[in-house]
């Protein structure tokens, strides 16, 4: 399974979206009530205990945590790739 | 307090009235009523009565007549104002059977029409059929607090006090769930009259009055509407001290009223708040000896207000009676809680209010006064403080210390990393653009809640379809809604969607009702309401200080730790209720693949990914708000939809003392 896949498939997942095909990539995950304050510490958690990744405290803004595409590509940048 | 139900035929050739049919209407609400039961027919119209007897124990029996038997009566609730306009109606020579309240509304409707509910101070759903000119009257108080329902089908109207004995009066009604009452449910927390969680079935919305004519609707529309002062014409034109005093006799001479129209003793709710503190100050002035007071408590500390219950105690020197209620109460009783609330909640919140109300049931009171509508009339809500600090925010959106105020309202924000109220902000400055458009406000909860729409079926979408339940309420705001203030708004928005669906519902009558108690709320008072509105806003919601000048007023009632303490939401344990290894087998039950397909209303496989989720997390408590909603509410649906839905009411057969046929 590619990086955007495993993310779209955890956000489906734990914040069981019905239709996953009506979540848009770059849909802003706040904006469209899919994760809430707390939620934001769910998707922290699967970011460091499944890919691997620190979060740093600096790092939890919106433009790397708030869409499926922002998660991958700052995933991708903190690895290297 | 009681139980009100019948049936009328608008066509001359429907089916008339049978007495098993009235009959079978006061019994399923026996739980409202279970002290006497009575019903009155005729060749067009049938009303039934299962009555809790509160004033006139010897000769309230209802239904109840005028004198000349033309104008019949079910009546549901008090008017405490009844002393008053019984000597009115004495003057216009009037002359009375009974010493009842019941009475005096089929006087003042002979004497004033639709002027006399203008006139009646209470909360009260009432019905009212005259075989003279063949009219029928439906009628409910200002705000709400007692329910009433209808349906129209095979030329006749049934209404009741409960959907469930609409059902037992004609089990030929389809018994099926609206789609756009669970949209609204799943938006606003509760679905807004008319609108009901059933096909068919409307509520009369609060203070209106519904006519029928010889068979047709003549129309059905308000008797009342709240008043607040538009932008440039103030209405209440003293000081804060001004209203201070004026707060204070005003609530004073509602909860005596509430105390003394009563001829069973009444106790009162002591929440550990501000408002059941005042309450219960003030009517310990009216009964200074042998006042009982009743109090919830938490296993869970977390949700636990007890050391100021205590204080309050103390203080007062009342008859104290308290309950402790654990997670694992609140999931043995939630199955029996739905059956009351007859549709989902978001919250556990009643489930804790149906054993306190069983508490003082146990304790032989039949009335207790509560702080409900306080923070709707006097601006208590953390809503509406967060929208003032949002509006003021918005007009400079790129301030960096703006909307660090809210972590005045939410101080779990600042003890997150400070990177984190960077999504904080993005959360709460959604839309800061339309801070001046009509529900910017409730926008976030409203957004956040609706995102649980997400778990709905593929069929109940479909239902809805393009239909914006956001966009119609917002469509039924009066005129005059744009001139009132921002809190104004607020205040009118939040009373409209939840006081009467909800809080006097769901956390209200049905939990009272369910255990024959009696809840009375000096906060909604008619005179209360009056000038709660007419205030400026300032003198409510004082720069961010909730219910400024009913902390003025409590200054001299209340304990100084009541008086300082930060407001507490009244909540209870949700999710973590559920998921417990010693969860009753109901649960799973309802939360299976196989219930939830059978239902229809929500995706199984969303659910099961919610729910195993839930599962997993156990007892560790970190639920978000999401998640808890997402839990209580389908869990509620499904229980919903197996009592009424998938099962019939049960039929009872009360013992009826008043018949009365023609």
């Amino acid at each position: 399974m590619d990086l955007k896949e495993k993310v779209r498939t955890f956000i489906t997942t734990n914040f069981y979206v019905a239709d996953p095909s009506s979540l848009k990539d770059d849909q802003s995950l706040l904006e469209a009530g899919i994760v809430d304050s707390t939620g934001v510490l769910e998707v922290i958690t699967f970011i460091e205990g499944e890919l691997g990744v620190t979060v740093d405290d600096a790092e939890m803004v919106p433009e790397n945590l708030d869409a499926v595409n922002n998660i991958v590509k700052f995933v991708q940048k903190k690895q290297g790739k | 307090m009681c139980g009100i139900a019948g049936i009328v035929a608008l066509a001359s050739g429907s089916k008339a009235p049978s007495r098993e049919a009235l009959a079978h209407m006061a019994g399923a609400l026996e739980h409202r009523g279970p002290d006497e039961f009575g019903i009155y027919r005729d060749a067009r119209a049938g009303l039934a009565h299962s009555r809790l007897s509160i004033i006139d124990l010897a000769s309230g029996q209802q239904p109840l007549s005028n004198q000349d038997g033309t104008l019949w009566i079910s009546f549901n609730g008090e008017i405490f104002n009844y002393v008053e306009l019984r000597e009115e109606l004495k003057g216009l020579g009037h002359v009375f059977k009974t010493a009842s309240d019941t009475e005096v509304i089929v006087h003042a409707w002979e004497a004033w029409g639709e002027a006399a509910f203008e006139r009646m101070n209470g909360q009260w759903a009432v019905a009212l059929w005259s075989s003279r000119d063949e009219t029928f009257v439906l009628a409910r108080d200002r705000v709400g607090v007692r329910p009433l329902y209808y349906a129209e089908a095979g030329g006749r109207v049934l209404f009741a006090s409960e959907v469930k004995a609409l059902f037992a009066g004609d089990p030929s009604l389809p018994r099926e769930l609206d789609p756009v009452g669970l949209d609204e449910t799943f938006t606003f927390w509760s679905v807004v009259p008319p609108q009901t969680l059933f096909k068919g079935v409307r509520e009369l919305e609060p203070g209106h009055v519904r006519v029928y004519r010889r068979g047709t609707l003549q129309h059905d529309v308000a008797f009342w509407k709240p008043a607040y002062p538009e932008a440039g014409v103030p209405m209440f034109k003293g000081s804060l001290e001004d209203a201070t005093l004026a707060l204070d006799a005003a609530l004073a001479k509602a909860t005596m009223l509430r105390m003394v129209r009563a001829d069973v003793p009444v106790g009162s709710y002591l929440s550990g708040g501000l408002d059941s503190s005042v309450v219960a100050a003030l009517a310990k002035r009216v009964k200074p000896s042998g006042f009982r007071t009743f109090s919830l408590r938490f296993a869970d500390a977390e949700y636990d207000e007890t050391p100021y219950q205590r204080a309050m105690v103390q203080r007062l020197g009342t008859e104290h009676a308290e309950i402790v209620v654990s997670r694992q109460d609140i999931a043995n009783v939630f199955p029996t809680v739905i059956r009351f609330t007859e549709r989902p909640v978001l919250r556990t919140a009643p489930a804790p209010l149906f054993l306190l109300s069983k508490l003082v049931h146990d304790n032989g009171i039949k009335v207790v006064l509560t702080g409900e509508g306080s923070d709707e009339m006097l601006a208590g809500y953390d809503l509406f403080r967060e929208a003032k600090v949002r509006r003021f925010w918005a007009k400079n959106p790129k301030s960096a210390w703006r909307p660090l105020l809210l972590q005045r309202l939410y101080p779990y924000l600042s003890r997150s990393p400070v990177s984190q109220q960077a999504l904080t902000r993005q959360f709460f400055g959604r839309g800061l653009e339309r801070a001046k458009d009509p529900g910017f406000g409730h926008e976030p909860r409203w957004s956040s809640t609706a995102a649980l729409k997400r778990l709905f079926s593929a069929e109940v979408k479909a239902a809805v379809g393009e239909l914006d339940v956001v966009k119609r309420f917002l469509s039924t705001l009066p005129p005059e809604f744009p001139r009132w203030s921002f809190l104004a708004q607020d205040q009118y928005i939040e009373v409209r969607t939840l006081l009467s669906g909800y809080l006097m519902s769901s956390q209200g009558d049905r939990m009272l009702m369910g255990n024959s108690v009696e809840g009375r709320f000096p906060f909604l008072d008619r005179e209360v309401i009056a000038l709660a509105n007419s205030l400026p806003a300032s003198y409510k919601l004082k720069l961010l200080d909730e219910k400024h000048v009913l902390k003025r007023v409590a200054k001299d009632l209340v304990t100084p730790e009541i008086l300082n303490r930060p407001k507490q939401p009244y909540r209870a344990p949700d999710a973590l209720s559920f998921v417990g290894p010693e969860r009753p087998a109901y649960v799973d039950e309802a939360m299976s693949e196989s219930a939830l397909k059978a239902s229809g209303l929500f995706d199984p496989k969303a659910v099961g990914q919610l729910w195993q989720k839930c599962l997993g997390r156990k007892d560790d408590g970190q639920f978000s708000n999401t998640d808890n909603m997402a839990v209580v509410g389908v869990l509620s649906a499904q229980l919903l939809h197996s009592q009424l839905v998938a099962s019939a009411p049960a039929k009872k057969e009360p013992p009826l003392k008043t018949v009365v046929e023609r």
